[in-house]
């Protein structure tokens, strides 16, 4: 039922903005989506099973240069926007059998290698343009099609992970997922297969990183290795998870929201110094709002009584 | 010969890698924090050290020392105002906090600085040794004797003074030391200050070999993070060790497949000694 309201809120909003037709609304709004579809991706292994994941960037950047690679063969968009999350899901299932070993420090900062790496190989091999990065086939529509286009794609990749979270929070992954974050050694002792669930939830969240590349390579119509995998494609989606609610439905989604329009306003007055301003956002919000910024914010309650009112239909 | 020349080339890179780690490592073993600001404190150290030469003259060598105090302030204030208030909390929220900490330190040095590459060179660099037809540049030969000093002092400090016993004393047993009369909060503070120091006194050896650039930091932290894991995590021998494994293979990797994949090659190795021996190679399972 709240899903609903908020598919359709989105979709209202989607629309209105389209007609209007206001170039940099919609784009705003299409970088709120691209955000939330990120947030939503980090939030299944970091929010849910607790593995502090700084691999979104890696899951991101494979699915845009898939999109962007087979556009360049000559295959039509649709086949490049459905084979980009689905690559993206098969390396992170195939990365996370091995990473997904390590704990807490150690898999963070493996997984934050692992874009790096990537951006070596992309950097070097030439079916990927190295350096020069690629150029993308344009979408044969008038400039404000293509604007509501990306902004319905971004909208459905994002209401499609919305759906995926909602199912995982009320279903059979979603209990395990909790066991493994609350205590990994119990959930083991009780039977729960950690390794296959912690794989499950890494693939998941490289398949919605992996969609969300794909669409933006058609969006900007450029990509180079260095935007593709750029770090903080890893750790803006943490700090809107940790603004909103890590392990909520929808609290990713109020996070994202909020941290591009802040972002903007930072943006626009204060180019020069901006990243510096987002390390000092960071830095206030794990020091004022600290065991993240879920229990003190006023979004984090709406979220909790959220959470509480949907406790009684399933899983609290 | 060809063998020879890797193989120096590994020990030299080694012995400087050693000492790139070794902050990160008591940091990480001692306030089981990974410093996201490692990587940007070790070029501010190269900073220091290239302005030293550039207005007064004074060799990368001799700058070790200012670049060491400077940071050894900054790092106990930094500690001592911001990161001791949430020394506590899980795993991502102090990686979040140094990682913001570390967004806003690259975002200054790029205006103070700029972003261009720069290095240190110096008038009538002192050529080079011959040993078994392998070529060793006089000035990376000295640096990485300077490298493994500061790493050996380091070892020492931990072992013989009451200082570096209060700073064991705490990484095996905080609750334990605070009973003894240690005053935790002072040793961590302590403890960043000097993690902080030992990248100064690493930028400042660098300085002289590698260009340096504020967007090169991340290069520094990956691997600082690498040897850390591969030698074994809080055990100073260790840094060293993992120092020359990584040296190594990224010598023998960069002759192999070219010098573009140091970093694959080095992810790799990681991946696979993570697999078979997950307590490092100098690292001991159960001791925390």
């Amino acid at each position: 039922m709240r899903l609903a309201l908020v598919i359709a809120a989105l979709a209202a909003a989607g629309i209105a903005l389209s007609l209007t037709g206001n170039p940099y609304a919609m784009r705003v709004a299409t970088t709120a989506l691209m955000y939330a579809g990120l947030a939503l991706s980090w939030n299944v292994i970091g929010g849910y099973t607790g593995y502090p994941s700084f691999a979104t960037a890696a899951f991101f950047g494979v699915g845009a240069y898939t999109g962007a690679i087979m556009q360049n063969a000559g295959l039509p968009v649709w086949q490049a926007w459905l084979a980009a999350p689905l690559v993206s899901a098969a390396l992170a299932a195939a990365i996370g059998f091995a990473i997904l070993r390590l704990r807490g420090h150690y898999f963070a900062v493996g997984s934050l290698v692992i874009p790096e790496v990537l951006r070596e190989i992309v950097n070097s091999a030439s079916i990927t343009g190295g350096g020069m990065g690629l150029n993308l086939p344009v979408v044969r529509l008038s400039i404000q099609q293509q604007g509501s286009l990306f902004l319905a794609a971004m909208g459905i990749i994002t209401v499609a992970a919305l759906i995926m979270t909602l199912r995982i929070d009320r279903g059979r992954l979603g209990i395990a997922f909790r066991c493994i974050e609350q205590n990994e050694a119990a959930a083991v002792m009780i039977g729960v297969n950690a390794t296959l669930y912690k794989v499950v939830a890494f693939t998941l969240s490289g398949l919605l990183a992996g969609a969300v590349g794909g669409v933006y390579a058609n969006w900007i119509n450029y990509i180079d290795p260095s935007d593709a995998f750029d770090v903080l494609i890893s750790v803006k989606p943490i700090v809107m998870v940790l603004l909103g609610g890590a392990g909520t439905v929808y609290g990713p989604l109020l996070g994202a929201g909020l941290f591009v329009l802040l972002e903007e306003v930072i943006w626009r007055n204060f180019l020069t110094v901006h990243t510096g301003i987002l390390g000092l956002i960071i830095v206030l919000l794990i020091l004022f709002l600290p065991q993240g910024a879920a229990r003190l914010s006023p979004l984090a309650l709406i979220n909790t009584l959220m959470r509480k009112r949907a406790g009684g239909e399933g899983v609290s | 010969m060809l063998v020879t020349q890797v193989i120096a080339n590994g020990l030299v890179l080694g012995g400087i890698y050693g000492c790139i780690a070794a902050g990160f490592s008591l940091v990480w073993g001692v306030l089981n924090i990974i410093n996201i600001l490692h990587g940007s404190l070790i070029l501010l150290g190269a900073y220091i050290a290239f302005f030293a030469h550039q207005l007064f003259g004074i060799h990368p060598f001799m700058a070790i020392v200012p670049a060491a105090a400077l940071l050894f302030v900054a790092g106990y204030l930094l500690q001592a105002v911001v990161i001791n208030r949430v020394i506590n909390a899980t795993v991502l929220v102090t990686l979040t906090l140094t990682f913001g900490l570390n967004l806003m330190l690259d975002n200054a040095m790029i205006v103070a600085f700029r972003a261009d590459f720069r290095k240190v060179t110096i008038e009538g660099a002192r050529g080079s040794y011959e040993i078994l037809g392998a070529a060793l540049p006089a000035d990376r030969v000295a640096g990485m004797a300077l490298a493994v000093l500061i790493v050996v002092t380091l070892f020492l400090l931990l072992k013989y003074t009451r200082m570096g016993r209060a700073i064991v004393a705490v990484r095996m047993d905080r609750d334990a030391a605070a009973l003894m009369g240690v005053n935790v909060v002072r040793t961590y503070a302590l403890t960043f200050a000097i993690g902080a120091a030992l990248a100064g006194a690493a930028g400042a050896i660098l300085s002289m070999i590698f260009p340096i650039s504020p967007t090169t930091s991340s290069v520094y932290l990956g691997k600082a993070f690498i040897v850390c894991v591969l030698g074994g995590l809080g055990s100073v021998p260790g840094v060293l060790v993992g120092g020359i494994a990584l040296g190594l293979v990224e010598s023998a990797g960069a002759v192999l497949l070219g010098p573009d994949h140091a970093l694959t090659i080095a992810f790799l190795l990681l991946i696979v000694l993570l697999l078979v021996r997950p307590q490092g190679i100098m690292g001991r399972k159960g001791y925390q």
